[in-house]
């Protein structure tokens, strides 16, 4: 069967990012980007399907500019069989995006469609889970064990509190959480060898989707300050400031 | 102008965050009704009907709701929600499950984990881990809205009088079934509703040594949590995690143990009133954003604390 992972391209997990002095934004400058730690996961699970001989294809998606090129590189490097890259220079908000993915899955019927469950730039939690009401799909959010069998799917959930299982019939949607896999680095022969995998790229026109966006982020501002604190030299010292200084303690 | 909160509850009793989320409708104004869908869950809609501002408490009560599903509670939400100019509820793993779907039935955007209500279109949501804090205006005709819990102080449970309404809609869509759960059980509060958290991280080296914060968090009727780093190394499962991906919280007192404090870890727990870190590193991150920090070895200093509270 076939999957389709959706990844994104955000700013790497190691960066402290800074809010834009003018409040538009964060100064994304010469700083080093990545994919989303969460499509990684999506991308490793893929392959571990295909390596446990359940999956036969997977593809690779990215909506964004020409430079999300670069991750879905290292994607193929990873193991992905080919890319498409819907390439715009727009700001496409999380349901821009599920109808244009829902547009690809249109056109490459899968069985599976992975998403990481949220990226660490927006933060939304939002993709997937409105890809999967688009297409009418069922959805395993918050993965932590993905299992296939008959035309079936098993996905252990994280949910406040524990766990919990669901299942649910194919084609189906998953996000995913940290602790489903580790993902591996690209080895360089798969890194060569990626060069030459097919890479299509096409619009969001040629889609023939309507992804304008529908909020307008009117400002970004850093996060106020926390004032600096002190270091107590003993845990007599730390008790009695909790006591009679800042009263968080009886 | 309205607003429909989605409840979150367990079929027994409401969750706390659904009066957080309260708070949130009544910063946005208008009438604000309360859903509250599951299986057997009368007790839940007749407990919600004493908050007081609650219009009016919508019951959804039949087996396809009772485990939460989001493709079941969806279709239920987006039809009801289309009715309403806003649509709230916990930016929790409930919330983020189903909400995303209504926003896509009803053809219009989520804003999620707001922290501040500027206006009936407009609101503030953290981004990049809480290194920004982003002013979002919605020009969409429903507002879709999942809350951050902490952002927004609990309304009253109790001196209200609304009237419960019964919703026959059945929505089964046919595409998932709930197979088992398997939730810890505490008999300590829940983190994102704890006035006190305690968290261990990758310096308490191993599970067991986890029992060290439990005598701590006795003596404060303090939650227990966790770094990233503790839960991945299986110190403890993955619910206790604090942090960017984790759960969020804000409690009057958080206490650090041997917690570095990544980015991702400090997006959890920052707007704490009071932080405490005790760590050996004296350059470890989390002592950037600790009102009290102490260096030390955690294995003498978390039985001398203990000892002292």
């Amino acid at each position: 069967m076939k999957v389709l992972v959706a990844v994104k391209r955000v700013v790497d997990a190691n960066v402290k990012v800074r809010v834009k002095p003018d409040k538009t934004g964060v100064d994304l400058a010469n700083v080093k980007m990545a994919v989303n730690p969460f499509c990684e996961i999506a991308i490793e699970e893929a392959v571990r399907l295909k390596e446990a001989g359940v999956v036969t294809e997977i593809v690779a998606v990215s909506v964004g500019a020409a430079n999300c090129q670069e991750q879905l590189r290292t994607c193929l490097a990873l193991g992905a069989d080919r890319a498409i890259l819907v390439q715009t220079d727009a700001d496409v908000q999380p349901l821009g995006v599920a109808k244009i993915i829902k547009a690809l899955y249109d056109k490459e019927r899968p069985q599976l469609v992975l998403f990481g469950k949220q990226s660490i730039d927006g933060d939304n939690s939002q993709t997937g889970q409105m890809f999967a009401a688009l297409a009418g799909l069922a959805q395993g959010t918050f993965a932590s064990k993905v299992s296939i069998t008959d035309g079936k799917m098993t996905v252990v959930r994280e949910i406040d509190g524990g766990l919990q299982t669901v299942s649910m019939t194919l084609p189906a949607v998953v996000t995913t959480d940290l602790r489903l896999n580790e993902p591996r680095y690209a080895s360089l022969p798969n890194i060569m060898k990626a060069k030459k995998k097919t890479m299509d790229i096409v619009t969001v026109a040629d889609l023939g989707v309507d992804a304008a966006p529908t909020f307008t982020v009117l400002s970004v501002e850093p996060p106020a300050a926390r004032k600096a604190g002190i270091k107590v030299t003993s845990v007599e010292q730390l008790v009695d400031k909790l006591r009679n200084e800042a009263k968080v303690i009886a | 102008m309205s607003t429909l909160v989605v409840a979150e509850h367990d079929n027994t009793a409401l969750k706390p965050v659904t009066l957080n989320v309260l708070a949130a409708a009544n910063a946005i104004g208008g009438d604000v009704d309360l859903l509250v869908a599951g299986a057997g869950c009368r007790a839940v809609a007749d407990q919600a009907a004493h908050i007081p501002g609650v219009s009016k408490v919508l019951l959804a009560d039949h087996a396809v709701y009772g485990h939460q599903l989001a493709e079941n509670i969806a279709l239920l939400v987006a039809e009801l929600g289309a009715k309403y100019s806003h649509v709230l509820t916990g930016h929790t793993t409930a919330g983020k499950n189903f909400l995303p779907r209504v926003a896509a039935l009803l053809n219009v955007a989520q804003i999620s984990d707001i922290i501040s209500v500027d206006s009936v279109d407009t609101f503030k949501r953290p981004i990049y881990a809480g290194n920004g804090i982003a002013t979002i205006k919605s020009n969409d005709p429903i507002k879709v809205l999942s809350v951050r819990g902490t952002g927004f102080d609990p309304v009253a449970a109790t001196g209200g009088s609304a009237g419960v309404t019964a919703i026959d809609r059945v929505h089964d869509a046919g595409l998932s079934m709930f197979v088992s759960e398997q939730i810890v059980k505490s008999e300590r509060p829940e983190l994102t509703a704890a006035k006190v958290v305690i968290s261990g991280g990758r310096g308490m080296q191993n599970g067991e040594n986890f029992k060290l914060l439990d005598g701590i968090a006795d003596k404060l009727g303090a939650a227990v949590g966790a770094s990233r780093a503790a839960v991945d190394a299986g110190f403890v499962p993955n619910d206790m995690q604090v942090g960017q991906t984790g759960k969020i919280v804000a409690p009057d007192l958080y206490i650090a143990i041997g917690i570095s404090g990544a980015i991702q870890h400090l997006a959890g727990m920052k707007d704490s009133k009071v932080i405490v870190a005790i760590n050996k590193d004296e350059d470890a991150p989390i002592f950037q954003v600790a009102d009290y920090g102490l260096v030390a070895d955690l294995f003498q200093a978390v039985p001398e604390l203990e000892r002292l509270l």
